[in-house]
Protein backbone atom coordinates (compact mmCIF):
# COMPACT_ATOMS: atom_id res chain seq x y z
CA UNK A 1 0.00 0.00 0.00
CA UNK A 2 1.53 3.24 -1.44
CA UNK A 3 0.79 6.63 0.69
CA UNK A 4 0.31 10.15 -0.98
CA UNK A 5 3.00 12.65 -0.30
CA UNK A 6 2.69 15.28 2.61
CA UNK A 7 1.49 18.77 0.22
CA UNK A 8 2.46 21.23 3.10
CA UNK A 9 5.20 23.98 2.75
CA UNK A 10 7.92 23.85 4.87
CA UNK A 11 8.39 27.53 6.15
CA UNK A 12 12.04 26.80 7.97
CA UNK A 13 15.30 25.34 6.55
CA UNK A 14 16.26 21.73 8.03
CA UNK A 15 20.14 21.69 7.23
CA UNK A 16 21.96 20.92 10.00
CA UNK A 17 25.01 22.12 8.05
CA UNK A 18 23.25 25.57 7.53
CA UNK A 19 22.51 25.63 11.46
CA UNK A 20 26.13 24.70 12.68
CA UNK A 21 27.33 27.79 10.44
CA UNK A 22 25.60 29.87 12.69
CA UNK A 23 26.28 28.27 15.66
CA UNK A 24 29.57 28.27 14.88
CA UNK A 25 29.49 32.31 15.14
CA UNK A 26 26.96 32.66 18.66
CA UNK A 27 29.10 34.64 20.90
CA UNK A 28 30.28 31.67 24.18
CA UNK A 29 31.12 34.52 26.34
CA UNK A 30 29.81 35.28 30.02
CA UNK A 31 28.40 38.79 29.07
CA UNK A 32 25.17 40.48 31.04
CA UNK A 33 22.79 40.37 28.69
CA UNK A 34 19.60 42.16 30.81
CA UNK A 35 17.93 44.67 28.72
CA UNK A 36 14.45 45.51 28.75
CA UNK A 37 11.63 43.65 27.06
CA UNK A 38 11.36 46.57 24.54
CA UNK A 39 14.73 46.30 23.70
CA UNK A 40 15.05 42.76 23.21
CA UNK A 41 12.32 42.43 20.76
CA UNK A 42 13.23 45.20 18.90
CA UNK A 43 16.71 43.68 18.32
CA UNK A 44 16.28 39.87 18.28
CA UNK A 45 12.94 39.57 16.84
CA UNK A 46 13.07 40.78 12.74
CA UNK A 47 9.79 40.75 10.49
CA UNK A 48 9.73 38.05 8.33
CA UNK A 49 11.47 35.65 11.22
CA UNK A 50 10.37 32.19 12.47
CA UNK A 51 9.00 32.80 15.75
CA UNK A 52 8.62 30.19 18.54
CA UNK A 53 7.31 30.64 21.85
CA UNK A 54 7.71 28.15 25.12
CA UNK A 55 5.22 27.14 27.93
CA UNK A 56 2.39 25.53 27.25
CA UNK A 57 -1.06 26.76 26.59
CA UNK A 58 -1.31 30.07 28.85
CA UNK A 59 1.04 28.29 31.15
CA UNK A 60 4.89 29.76 31.80
CA UNK A 61 3.93 32.24 28.84
CA UNK A 62 6.28 35.47 28.10
CA UNK A 63 3.28 37.60 27.96
CA UNK A 64 5.43 40.95 27.89
CA UNK A 65 7.16 39.97 25.58
CA UNK A 66 4.13 38.54 23.19
CA UNK A 67 2.56 41.92 23.86
CA UNK A 68 5.67 44.09 22.30
CA UNK A 69 5.92 42.21 19.57
CA UNK A 70 2.32 42.98 18.30
CA UNK A 71 3.28 46.54 19.97
CA UNK A 72 6.08 46.72 17.96
CA UNK A 73 3.90 45.84 14.77
CA UNK A 74 6.43 43.44 13.84
CA UNK A 75 4.83 42.14 10.06
CA UNK A 76 5.35 38.96 8.37
CA UNK A 77 6.07 36.16 11.06
CA UNK A 78 6.04 32.34 10.70
CA UNK A 79 5.11 31.09 14.16
CA UNK A 80 5.39 27.30 15.56
CA UNK A 81 1.83 26.89 17.03
CA UNK A 82 2.51 24.47 19.59
CA UNK A 83 0.11 24.39 21.77
CA UNK A 84 -0.28 27.97 21.31
CA UNK A 85 -3.59 29.56 23.58
CA UNK A 86 -3.35 32.90 24.83
CA UNK A 87 0.30 33.38 22.55
CA UNK A 88 -1.53 33.00 19.66
CA UNK A 89 -4.44 34.88 20.34
CA UNK A 90 -2.15 37.70 21.80
CA UNK A 91 -0.45 37.69 17.90
CA UNK A 92 -3.74 37.79 16.07
CA UNK A 93 -4.32 40.97 17.17
CA UNK A 94 -1.48 41.79 14.54
CA UNK A 95 -4.09 40.54 11.91
CA UNK A 96 -7.17 42.11 10.50
CA UNK A 97 -6.79 44.71 13.11
CA UNK A 98 -5.42 47.94 11.00
CA UNK A 99 -2.01 47.25 11.68
CA UNK A 100 -0.89 45.24 8.94
CA UNK A 101 -0.05 41.25 9.41
CA UNK A 102 2.27 39.98 12.12
CA UNK A 103 1.66 35.88 11.21
CA UNK A 104 2.31 35.07 8.01
CA UNK A 105 2.88 31.25 8.38
CA UNK A 106 1.75 28.92 11.09
CA UNK A 107 3.21 25.54 11.69
CA UNK A 108 0.26 24.22 13.60
CA UNK A 109 0.02 21.62 16.35
CA UNK A 110 -2.76 23.32 18.31
CA UNK A 111 -3.73 26.98 17.95
CA UNK A 112 -7.42 28.94 18.15
CA UNK A 113 -8.63 27.32 21.25
CA UNK A 114 -7.31 28.50 24.86
CA UNK A 115 -8.08 24.27 26.02
CA UNK A 116 -11.23 24.06 28.19
CA UNK A 117 -11.95 27.77 27.68
CA UNK A 118 -13.46 27.86 24.62
CA UNK A 119 -12.22 29.07 20.99
CA UNK A 120 -10.81 32.51 20.35
CA UNK A 121 -13.24 34.56 17.95
CA UNK A 122 -11.10 36.74 16.71
CA UNK A 123 -8.05 34.04 16.16
CA UNK A 124 -10.69 32.26 14.10
CA UNK A 125 -11.51 34.98 12.15
CA UNK A 126 -7.69 35.43 11.24
CA UNK A 127 -7.29 31.81 10.34
CA UNK A 128 -10.56 31.33 8.13
CA UNK A 129 -9.81 34.36 6.55
CA UNK A 130 -7.24 32.28 3.98
CA UNK A 131 -4.47 35.20 4.89
CA UNK A 132 -2.45 32.75 7.29
CA UNK A 133 -0.41 29.50 5.27
CA UNK A 134 -0.72 26.78 7.12
CA UNK A 135 0.99 23.38 7.42
CA UNK A 136 -0.46 20.62 10.03
CA UNK A 137 1.76 18.64 12.57
CA UNK A 138 0.87 17.66 16.17
CA UNK A 139 2.08 18.80 19.67
CA UNK A 140 4.65 15.36 19.75
CA UNK A 141 6.04 16.23 16.21
CA UNK A 142 7.03 19.81 16.69
CA UNK A 143 8.48 18.71 19.70
CA UNK A 144 10.35 16.34 17.79
CA UNK A 145 11.24 18.49 15.25
CA UNK A 146 12.89 20.97 17.90
CA UNK A 147 14.94 17.77 19.53
CA UNK A 148 15.97 17.09 15.96
CA UNK A 149 17.68 20.75 16.15
CA UNK A 150 18.90 20.41 19.41
CA UNK A 151 20.88 17.37 18.49
CA UNK A 152 22.44 19.42 15.52
CA UNK A 153 20.09 16.94 12.77
CA UNK A 154 18.37 17.62 9.86
CA UNK A 155 15.63 15.00 10.99
CA UNK A 156 14.21 12.60 12.90
CA UNK A 157 12.09 9.63 12.84
CA UNK A 158 8.58 8.89 14.72
CA UNK A 159 5.74 6.71 14.55
CA UNK A 160 2.59 9.01 14.88
CA UNK A 161 0.55 10.80 12.68
CA UNK A 162 1.17 8.16 10.21
CA UNK A 163 -2.01 7.54 7.93
CA UNK A 164 -3.91 10.54 8.75
CA UNK A 165 -5.21 13.99 7.12
CA UNK A 166 -2.62 15.99 9.54
CA UNK A 167 0.03 14.41 7.81
CA UNK A 168 -1.39 14.66 4.24
CA UNK A 169 -1.13 18.49 5.14
CA UNK A 170 1.93 18.41 6.16
CA UNK A 171 5.66 18.66 4.86
CA UNK A 172 6.70 15.26 6.63
CA UNK A 173 8.03 12.21 5.12
CA UNK A 174 7.63 8.76 5.04
CA UNK A 175 10.82 6.41 5.29
CA UNK A 176 11.84 2.72 5.39
CA UNK A 177 13.40 2.43 8.86
CA UNK A 178 17.39 0.67 7.41
CA UNK A 179 17.19 -1.58 9.82
CA UNK A 180 13.84 -3.26 10.13
CA UNK A 181 12.01 -2.18 7.34
CA UNK A 182 9.24 -0.79 9.66
CA UNK A 183 7.55 2.51 8.17
CA UNK A 184 8.52 5.36 10.14
CA UNK A 185 7.88 9.13 9.90
CA UNK A 186 10.09 11.99 9.23
CA UNK A 187 10.53 14.80 10.73
CA UNK A 188 12.33 17.80 9.25
CA UNK A 189 14.21 19.59 12.32
CA UNK A 190 12.92 23.19 13.21
CA UNK A 191 15.45 25.57 13.77
CA UNK A 192 13.53 28.95 14.82
CA UNK A 193 15.07 32.09 14.14
CA UNK A 194 13.83 33.54 17.60
CA UNK A 195 12.54 31.52 20.52
CA UNK A 196 11.09 33.51 23.34
CA UNK A 197 10.78 31.76 26.28
CA UNK A 198 9.44 32.69 29.94
CA UNK A 199 11.34 31.00 33.46
CA UNK A 200 11.34 31.47 36.56
CA UNK A 201 14.86 32.59 37.99
CA UNK A 202 18.38 33.95 35.40
CA UNK A 203 21.29 35.09 36.07
CA UNK A 204 22.08 38.01 34.17
CA UNK A 205 24.32 35.93 31.71
CA UNK A 206 21.08 33.68 31.19
CA UNK A 207 21.60 30.89 32.68
CA UNK A 208 17.91 29.77 33.44
CA UNK A 209 16.22 27.24 36.42
CA UNK A 210 12.65 26.33 35.54
CA UNK A 211 10.44 24.23 37.84
CA UNK A 212 7.63 22.26 36.76
CA UNK A 213 7.29 20.77 33.51
CA UNK A 214 9.82 21.70 30.75
CA UNK A 215 6.69 21.26 27.82
CA UNK A 216 9.36 21.16 24.40
CA UNK A 217 11.78 24.33 25.83
CA UNK A 218 15.31 22.65 26.60
CA UNK A 219 15.09 21.84 23.39
CA UNK A 220 13.55 24.93 21.93
CA UNK A 221 16.55 26.90 23.46
CA UNK A 222 19.12 25.21 22.06
CA UNK A 223 17.33 24.68 18.52
CA UNK A 224 16.59 28.41 18.27
CA UNK A 225 19.09 30.60 16.76
CA UNK A 226 18.33 33.78 18.51
CA UNK A 227 16.75 33.28 22.46
CA UNK A 228 15.04 35.34 24.32
CA UNK A 229 14.80 34.95 28.20
CA UNK A 230 12.01 36.58 30.32
CA UNK A 231 12.14 35.53 34.14
CA UNK A 232 10.50 36.26 37.50
CA UNK A 233 13.47 37.13 39.04
CA UNK A 234 17.12 37.45 38.46
CA UNK A 235 19.35 36.00 40.42
CA UNK A 236 22.89 36.22 41.34
CA UNK A 237 25.59 34.08 39.02
CA UNK A 238 26.65 32.62 42.64
CA UNK A 239 23.43 30.87 43.08
CA UNK A 240 23.76 29.17 39.63
CA UNK A 241 27.20 27.85 40.32
CA UNK A 242 26.12 27.01 43.97
CA UNK A 243 23.59 23.72 42.69
CA UNK A 244 24.45 23.32 38.40
CA UNK A 245 22.33 20.63 38.30
CA UNK A 246 19.29 22.97 37.91
CA UNK A 247 20.37 24.60 35.17
CA UNK A 248 17.85 24.28 32.52
CA UNK A 249 19.11 26.29 29.76
CA UNK A 250 22.72 27.30 30.26
CA UNK A 251 23.96 30.92 29.44
CA UNK A 252 25.49 30.14 25.96
CA UNK A 253 21.94 29.75 23.99
CA UNK A 254 20.25 32.90 25.14
CA UNK A 255 20.96 36.71 23.32
CA UNK A 256 18.59 38.03 26.10
CA UNK A 257 17.22 38.72 29.70
CA UNK A 258 14.53 40.40 30.45
CA UNK A 259 13.15 40.52 34.56
CA UNK A 260 9.64 40.94 34.10
CA UNK A 261 7.79 39.24 37.71
CA UNK A 262 4.34 38.10 37.00
CA UNK A 263 5.35 37.68 33.46
CA UNK A 264 3.39 34.49 32.59
CA UNK A 265 -0.02 36.60 33.36
CA UNK A 266 -2.78 36.06 32.74
CA UNK A 267 -1.49 32.46 32.52
CA UNK A 268 -0.48 30.13 35.16
CA UNK A 269 3.12 29.98 36.69
CA UNK A 270 3.93 27.16 38.58
CA UNK A 271 4.95 27.46 42.13
CA UNK A 272 4.02 31.40 41.79
CA UNK A 273 0.32 32.12 40.45
CA UNK A 274 -2.28 30.49 39.30
CA UNK A 275 -4.12 31.64 35.86
CA UNK A 276 -6.47 34.88 35.85
CA UNK A 277 -9.31 32.90 34.11
CA UNK A 278 -11.66 36.13 34.69
CA UNK A 279 -9.28 38.14 32.80
CA UNK A 280 -8.57 35.15 29.55
CA UNK A 281 -12.94 35.11 29.73
CA UNK A 282 -12.69 38.93 28.97
CA UNK A 283 -10.66 38.09 26.18
CA UNK A 284 -12.39 35.82 24.50
CA UNK A 285 -15.88 38.01 24.97
CA UNK A 286 -14.21 41.03 23.54
CA UNK A 287 -13.37 39.23 20.83
CA UNK A 288 -17.09 38.50 19.78
CA UNK A 289 -17.77 41.92 18.55
CA UNK A 290 -14.76 44.15 16.43
CA UNK A 291 -15.26 47.17 17.61
CA UNK A 292 -15.55 46.32 21.03
CA UNK A 293 -12.22 44.22 20.65
CA UNK A 294 -10.69 47.08 18.87
CA UNK A 295 -11.23 49.50 21.96
CA UNK A 296 -10.27 46.61 24.28
CA UNK A 297 -6.93 46.04 22.65
CA UNK A 298 -6.57 49.61 22.70
CA UNK A 299 -7.01 50.08 26.43
CA UNK A 300 -4.78 46.13 27.48
CA UNK A 301 -2.34 46.06 24.44
CA UNK A 302 -1.46 49.15 22.82
CA UNK A 303 -2.12 51.97 25.02
CA UNK A 304 -0.30 50.36 28.34
CA UNK A 305 3.28 52.20 28.25
CA UNK A 306 4.80 48.66 29.57
CA UNK A 307 3.86 45.28 30.91
CA UNK A 308 3.82 46.69 34.47
CA UNK A 309 1.42 48.92 33.20
CA UNK A 310 -0.84 46.33 31.73
CA UNK A 311 -0.61 44.03 35.63
CA UNK A 312 -1.71 47.58 36.96
CA UNK A 313 -5.24 48.00 34.83
CA UNK A 314 -5.68 44.38 35.29
CA UNK A 315 -5.93 44.52 39.36
CA UNK A 316 -2.55 45.03 39.63
CA UNK A 317 -1.15 43.52 43.44
CA UNK A 318 -4.49 43.08 44.78
CA UNK A 319 -5.26 41.18 42.41
CA UNK A 320 -2.04 39.35 41.65
CA UNK A 321 -1.98 38.33 45.42
CA UNK A 322 -5.50 36.74 44.89
CA UNK A 323 -3.82 34.64 41.97
CA UNK A 324 -0.87 33.30 44.09
CA UNK A 325 -2.90 32.16 47.19
CA UNK A 326 -4.98 30.23 44.30
CA UNK A 327 -1.82 28.98 43.12
CA UNK A 328 -0.74 27.99 46.64
CA UNK A 329 -4.19 26.60 47.24
CA UNK A 330 -4.16 28.72 50.54
CA UNK A 331 -7.99 28.89 50.45
CA UNK A 332 -7.89 25.28 50.85
CA UNK A 333 -6.20 25.42 54.64
CA UNK A 334 -2.82 24.44 52.79
CA UNK B 1 -33.81 7.75 33.52
CA UNK B 2 -34.08 6.97 37.51
CA UNK B 3 -35.57 10.31 38.21
CA UNK B 4 -32.64 12.54 38.28
CA UNK B 5 -30.26 10.46 41.24
CA UNK B 6 -27.72 11.52 38.12
CA UNK B 7 -27.69 13.22 34.98
CA UNK B 8 -26.09 11.81 31.78
CA UNK B 9 -22.27 13.50 32.30
CA UNK B 10 -22.33 11.73 35.62
CA UNK B 11 -23.08 8.49 33.84
CA UNK B 12 -20.34 8.99 31.79
CA UNK B 13 -17.88 10.24 33.86
CA UNK B 14 -18.62 6.95 36.29
CA UNK B 15 -18.57 4.92 33.01
CA UNK B 16 -15.35 6.07 31.67
CA UNK B 17 -13.79 5.48 35.36
CA UNK B 18 -14.89 1.91 35.65
CA UNK B 19 -12.74 0.92 32.34
CA UNK B 20 -9.63 2.76 34.26
CA UNK B 21 -8.08 -1.03 35.55
CA UNK B 22 -6.16 -0.27 38.94
CA UNK B 23 -2.35 -0.51 38.02
CA UNK B 24 -3.03 0.42 34.51
CA UNK B 25 -1.32 4.44 32.88
CA UNK B 26 -3.69 6.81 31.46
CA UNK B 27 -3.35 10.01 29.17
CA UNK B 28 -5.73 12.62 30.17
CA UNK B 29 -6.76 16.42 28.96
CA UNK B 30 -8.70 18.42 31.17
CA UNK B 31 -12.53 18.10 31.81
CA UNK B 32 -14.40 14.89 31.52
CA UNK B 33 -11.80 12.78 31.43
CA UNK B 34 -9.28 14.31 33.78
CA UNK B 35 -12.83 14.25 35.91
CA UNK B 36 -12.78 10.21 35.32
CA UNK B 37 -9.21 9.77 36.15
CA UNK B 38 -9.86 11.67 39.44
CA UNK B 39 -12.72 9.18 40.13
CA UNK B 40 -11.33 6.00 39.23
CA UNK B 41 -8.19 6.89 41.65
CA UNK B 42 -10.44 7.60 44.46
CA UNK B 43 -12.57 4.31 43.90
CA UNK B 44 -11.62 1.67 42.41
CA UNK B 45 -7.83 2.19 40.53
CA UNK B 46 -5.87 3.95 43.48
CA UNK B 47 -2.22 2.98 41.48
CA UNK B 48 -3.59 4.52 38.44
CA UNK B 49 -0.83 5.91 36.99
CA UNK B 50 -2.04 8.95 35.28
CA UNK B 51 -0.21 11.64 32.76
CA UNK B 52 -0.78 14.62 31.13
CA UNK B 53 1.11 15.52 27.96
CA UNK B 54 2.37 18.59 28.83
CA UNK B 55 4.79 16.59 31.54
CA UNK B 56 3.06 15.62 34.56
CA UNK B 57 2.87 12.30 35.71
CA UNK B 58 1.33 10.46 38.60
CA UNK B 59 -0.29 13.81 40.13
CA UNK B 60 -2.50 13.88 43.32
CA UNK B 61 -4.89 15.78 41.79
CA UNK B 62 -6.46 18.54 44.40
CA UNK B 63 -8.78 19.86 41.93
CA UNK B 64 -9.36 19.78 38.33
CA UNK B 65 -6.71 21.67 35.98
CA UNK B 66 -7.83 24.32 33.78
CA UNK B 67 -5.41 23.38 31.25
CA UNK B 68 -3.43 20.22 30.36
CA UNK B 69 -0.28 22.06 31.48
CA UNK B 70 -1.02 23.80 34.52
CA UNK B 71 0.07 23.80 37.92
CA UNK B 72 -2.27 21.04 38.74
CA UNK B 73 -1.63 18.59 36.75
CA UNK B 74 1.67 17.57 38.60
CA UNK B 75 0.53 18.72 42.13
CA UNK B 76 2.38 16.15 44.50
CA UNK B 77 3.29 14.07 41.50
CA UNK B 78 6.33 12.48 40.81
CA UNK B 79 7.33 14.01 37.95
CA UNK B 80 7.34 16.81 36.57
CA UNK B 81 8.90 16.58 32.81
CA UNK B 82 8.76 17.42 28.99
CA UNK B 83 6.14 16.34 26.56
CA UNK B 84 8.31 14.16 24.91
CA UNK B 85 8.90 12.19 27.38
CA UNK B 86 5.53 11.58 28.47
CA UNK B 87 4.84 10.92 24.24
CA UNK B 88 8.03 8.38 23.94
CA UNK B 89 6.89 7.01 27.26
CA UNK B 90 3.22 6.46 24.40
CA UNK B 91 5.78 5.53 21.76
CA UNK B 92 7.81 2.70 23.60
CA UNK B 93 4.42 1.26 24.44
CA UNK B 94 3.73 1.85 28.47
CA UNK B 95 0.68 3.71 28.34
CA UNK B 96 -2.60 1.60 28.33
CA UNK B 97 -5.12 4.53 27.84
CA UNK B 98 -5.72 7.61 26.24
CA UNK B 99 -9.20 9.82 26.36
CA UNK B 100 -10.13 11.87 23.56
CA UNK B 101 -12.64 14.16 22.08
CA UNK B 102 -13.47 15.71 18.85
CA UNK B 103 -15.83 17.80 16.90
CA UNK B 104 -16.49 14.43 14.10
CA UNK B 105 -16.24 11.30 14.48
CA UNK B 106 -16.85 8.54 12.11
CA UNK B 107 -17.66 4.44 11.92
CA UNK B 108 -14.22 3.51 12.28
CA UNK B 109 -13.37 6.25 15.46
CA UNK B 110 -11.39 8.47 12.80
CA UNK B 111 -11.49 11.80 14.63
CA UNK B 112 -11.64 15.61 13.52
CA UNK B 113 -10.80 18.58 15.50
CA UNK B 114 -9.19 20.58 12.69
CA UNK B 115 -11.73 22.08 10.52
CA UNK B 116 -15.09 22.32 9.10
CA UNK B 117 -15.31 22.80 5.52
CA UNK B 118 -13.39 20.78 2.25
CA UNK B 119 -11.60 23.98 1.59
CA UNK B 120 -8.34 23.22 3.69
CA UNK B 121 -6.88 26.93 2.51
CA UNK B 122 -10.17 28.19 3.54
CA UNK B 123 -11.83 26.56 6.53
CA UNK B 124 -15.54 27.36 7.25
CA UNK B 125 -14.64 26.99 10.85
CA UNK B 126 -11.38 26.40 11.80
CA UNK B 127 -10.76 24.17 15.38
CA UNK B 128 -7.76 24.10 16.90
CA UNK B 129 -6.12 20.77 14.83
CA UNK B 130 -4.37 17.49 16.92
CA UNK B 131 -2.72 18.82 19.64
CA UNK B 132 -1.93 16.03 21.40
CA UNK B 133 -4.73 13.97 20.05
CA UNK B 134 -3.24 12.15 16.74
CA UNK B 135 -0.02 11.14 18.68
CA UNK B 136 -2.30 9.69 21.58
CA UNK B 137 -4.41 7.80 18.85
CA UNK B 138 -1.32 6.47 17.27
CA UNK B 139 0.84 5.50 20.42
CA UNK B 140 -1.52 4.10 23.28
CA UNK B 141 -2.60 1.19 23.50
CA UNK B 142 -6.80 1.62 24.01
CA UNK B 143 -8.02 5.27 22.83
CA UNK B 144 -11.27 6.29 24.82
CA UNK B 145 -13.93 8.95 23.47
CA UNK B 146 -16.02 10.86 25.63
CA UNK B 147 -18.53 12.85 23.50
CA UNK B 148 -22.26 13.99 23.20
CA UNK B 149 -24.10 11.86 20.82
CA UNK B 150 -25.70 13.91 18.01
CA UNK B 151 -26.03 13.79 14.19
CA UNK B 152 -23.60 17.00 13.23
CA UNK B 153 -20.75 15.04 15.28
CA UNK B 154 -21.51 10.68 14.64
CA UNK B 155 -20.52 11.31 10.78
CA UNK B 156 -20.88 9.28 7.91
CA UNK B 157 -17.23 11.07 6.59
CA UNK B 158 -15.34 13.31 8.90
CA UNK B 159 -14.21 16.13 6.69
CA UNK B 160 -10.22 15.71 8.02
CA UNK B 161 -8.76 12.95 9.57
CA UNK B 162 -7.15 14.49 12.23
CA UNK B 163 -6.52 11.57 14.43
CA UNK B 164 -6.50 8.12 13.51
CA UNK B 165 -9.52 5.55 14.25
CA UNK B 166 -9.35 2.38 12.28
CA UNK B 167 -8.38 5.10 9.34
CA UNK B 168 -10.41 2.95 6.09
CA UNK B 169 -10.96 -0.02 8.07
CA UNK B 170 -9.52 -3.54 9.51
CA UNK B 171 -5.59 -3.55 8.80
CA UNK B 172 -5.48 0.31 7.64
CA UNK B 173 -3.59 1.90 10.63
CA UNK B 174 -0.85 -1.34 10.12
CA UNK B 175 -0.27 -0.69 6.73
CA UNK B 176 0.05 3.33 7.39
CA UNK B 177 2.77 2.68 9.20
CA UNK B 178 1.06 2.88 12.67
CA UNK B 179 2.40 0.75 15.80
CA UNK B 180 0.03 -2.96 15.57
CA UNK B 181 -2.27 -3.69 18.12
CA UNK B 182 -3.88 -0.26 19.23
CA UNK B 183 -6.33 1.83 18.23
CA UNK B 184 -9.99 3.06 19.02
CA UNK B 185 -11.56 1.11 22.43
CA UNK B 186 -14.47 2.52 23.50
CA UNK B 187 -16.92 5.73 22.75
CA UNK B 188 -18.64 6.64 25.28
CA UNK B 189 -21.86 9.20 25.16
CA UNK B 190 -24.83 10.83 26.59
CA UNK B 191 -27.03 7.65 25.06
CA UNK B 192 -24.51 4.41 25.05
CA UNK B 193 -21.47 2.94 25.52
CA UNK B 194 -19.96 1.75 21.92
CA UNK B 195 -16.56 -0.89 21.32
CA UNK B 196 -15.38 -1.68 17.67
CA UNK B 197 -16.32 -4.70 15.96
CA UNK B 198 -13.37 -7.46 16.13
CA UNK B 199 -13.42 -7.90 11.94
CA UNK B 200 -15.06 -4.64 10.00
CA UNK B 201 -13.64 -2.56 13.16
CA UNK B 202 -16.78 -0.38 12.63
CA UNK B 203 -18.32 1.34 15.61
CA UNK B 204 -20.64 -1.36 17.44
CA UNK B 205 -23.25 -0.50 20.45
CA UNK B 206 -21.93 -2.73 23.39
CA UNK B 207 -25.00 -0.98 26.01
CA UNK B 208 -27.49 1.46 26.46
CA UNK B 209 -27.77 4.30 29.01
CA UNK B 210 -30.51 3.05 31.41
CA UNK B 211 -34.12 4.59 29.76
CA UNK B 212 -32.66 5.23 26.14
CA UNK B 213 -33.58 2.98 23.18
CA UNK B 214 -32.22 1.80 20.07
CA UNK B 215 -34.29 4.42 18.12
CA UNK B 216 -32.96 7.30 20.06
CA UNK B 217 -29.25 6.40 19.09
CA UNK B 218 -30.13 5.36 15.61
CA UNK B 219 -31.73 8.80 15.00
CA UNK B 220 -28.69 10.92 16.52
CA UNK B 221 -25.78 8.75 14.61
CA UNK B 222 -25.33 10.14 11.01
CA UNK B 223 -23.72 6.17 10.17
CA UNK B 224 -25.27 2.56 10.25
CA UNK B 225 -24.26 1.12 13.78
CA UNK B 226 -23.54 -2.36 14.78
CA UNK B 227 -25.61 -3.69 17.55
CA UNK B 228 -23.94 -6.03 20.28
CA UNK B 229 -26.45 -9.06 20.86
CA UNK B 230 -27.57 -8.74 23.59
CA UNK B 231 -27.48 -5.60 24.37
CA UNK B 232 -26.72 -4.67 27.89
CA UNK B 233 -27.44 -1.65 29.71
CA UNK B 234 -24.61 1.01 30.82
CA UNK B 235 -24.26 -0.15 34.89
CA UNK B 236 -25.80 3.20 36.48
CA UNK B 237 -23.39 4.83 38.78
CA UNK B 238 -22.72 3.72 42.48
CA UNK B 239 -24.13 5.89 45.38
CA UNK B 240 -20.48 6.20 46.38
CA UNK B 241 -18.97 7.01 42.69
CA UNK B 242 -21.78 9.68 42.63
CA UNK B 243 -20.90 11.19 46.27
CA UNK B 244 -17.20 11.19 45.51
CA UNK B 245 -17.88 12.93 42.32
CA UNK B 246 -20.19 15.62 43.18
CA UNK B 247 -18.06 16.19 46.86
CA UNK B 248 -14.17 15.74 45.81
CA UNK B 249 -13.80 15.66 42.21
CA UNK B 250 -15.57 18.72 40.66
CA UNK B 251 -17.46 20.10 43.96
CA UNK B 252 -18.00 23.30 41.80
CA UNK B 253 -19.84 21.19 39.18
CA UNK B 254 -17.87 22.87 36.68
CA UNK B 255 -18.70 19.61 34.55
CA UNK B 256 -21.41 17.69 35.97
CA UNK B 257 -23.38 20.63 36.36
CA UNK B 258 -23.42 21.82 33.07
CA UNK B 259 -26.16 18.63 32.29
Amino acid sequence: MTFPAATGRLFSDPSANAAREFFRTKPRALRDKVMSVADAVRDLVRDGDYLAIGGFGADRIPTAAVHEIVRQRKQNLSFAGHTATHDFQILCAGNLTGRGQTLARVDVAYIVGLEARGLSPHARRVMESGTVECTEWTNYTLAVRLKAAAMGLPFLPCRSMLGTDTFRHSAAKIITCPFTGETLLALPALYPDVAIIHVHEADRFGNCRIRGTTVADLDLARAAKRVIITCERLIPNEEIRREPSLTAIPFFCVDAVCEVPFGSYPGNMPGEYFSDEEHLQLWLKMEEDEEQYRQFLHHYLFEPKDFNDYLQRCGGLERLRRLRAQELLLHQGR
Amino acid sequence: MAAARYNAMELMICAAAQMLEDGRSVTVGTGAPCAAAMLAQRTTAPNLLIFFEAGGVAPLLPTMPISVGDSRTFYRGLMATSMADVMETCQRGMMDYAFLGGAQIDAFGNLNSTMIGQNYARPKVRFPGSGGANDLASLCWRVIVLTNHDRRRFVEKVDFITTPGYLSGPGAREAAGLPPGCGPYRVITDLAVMGFDESSKRMKVLSLHPGVDRKQVEERTGFPLLWADPIDETSPPSDEALRILREEVDPHRYLIGRC
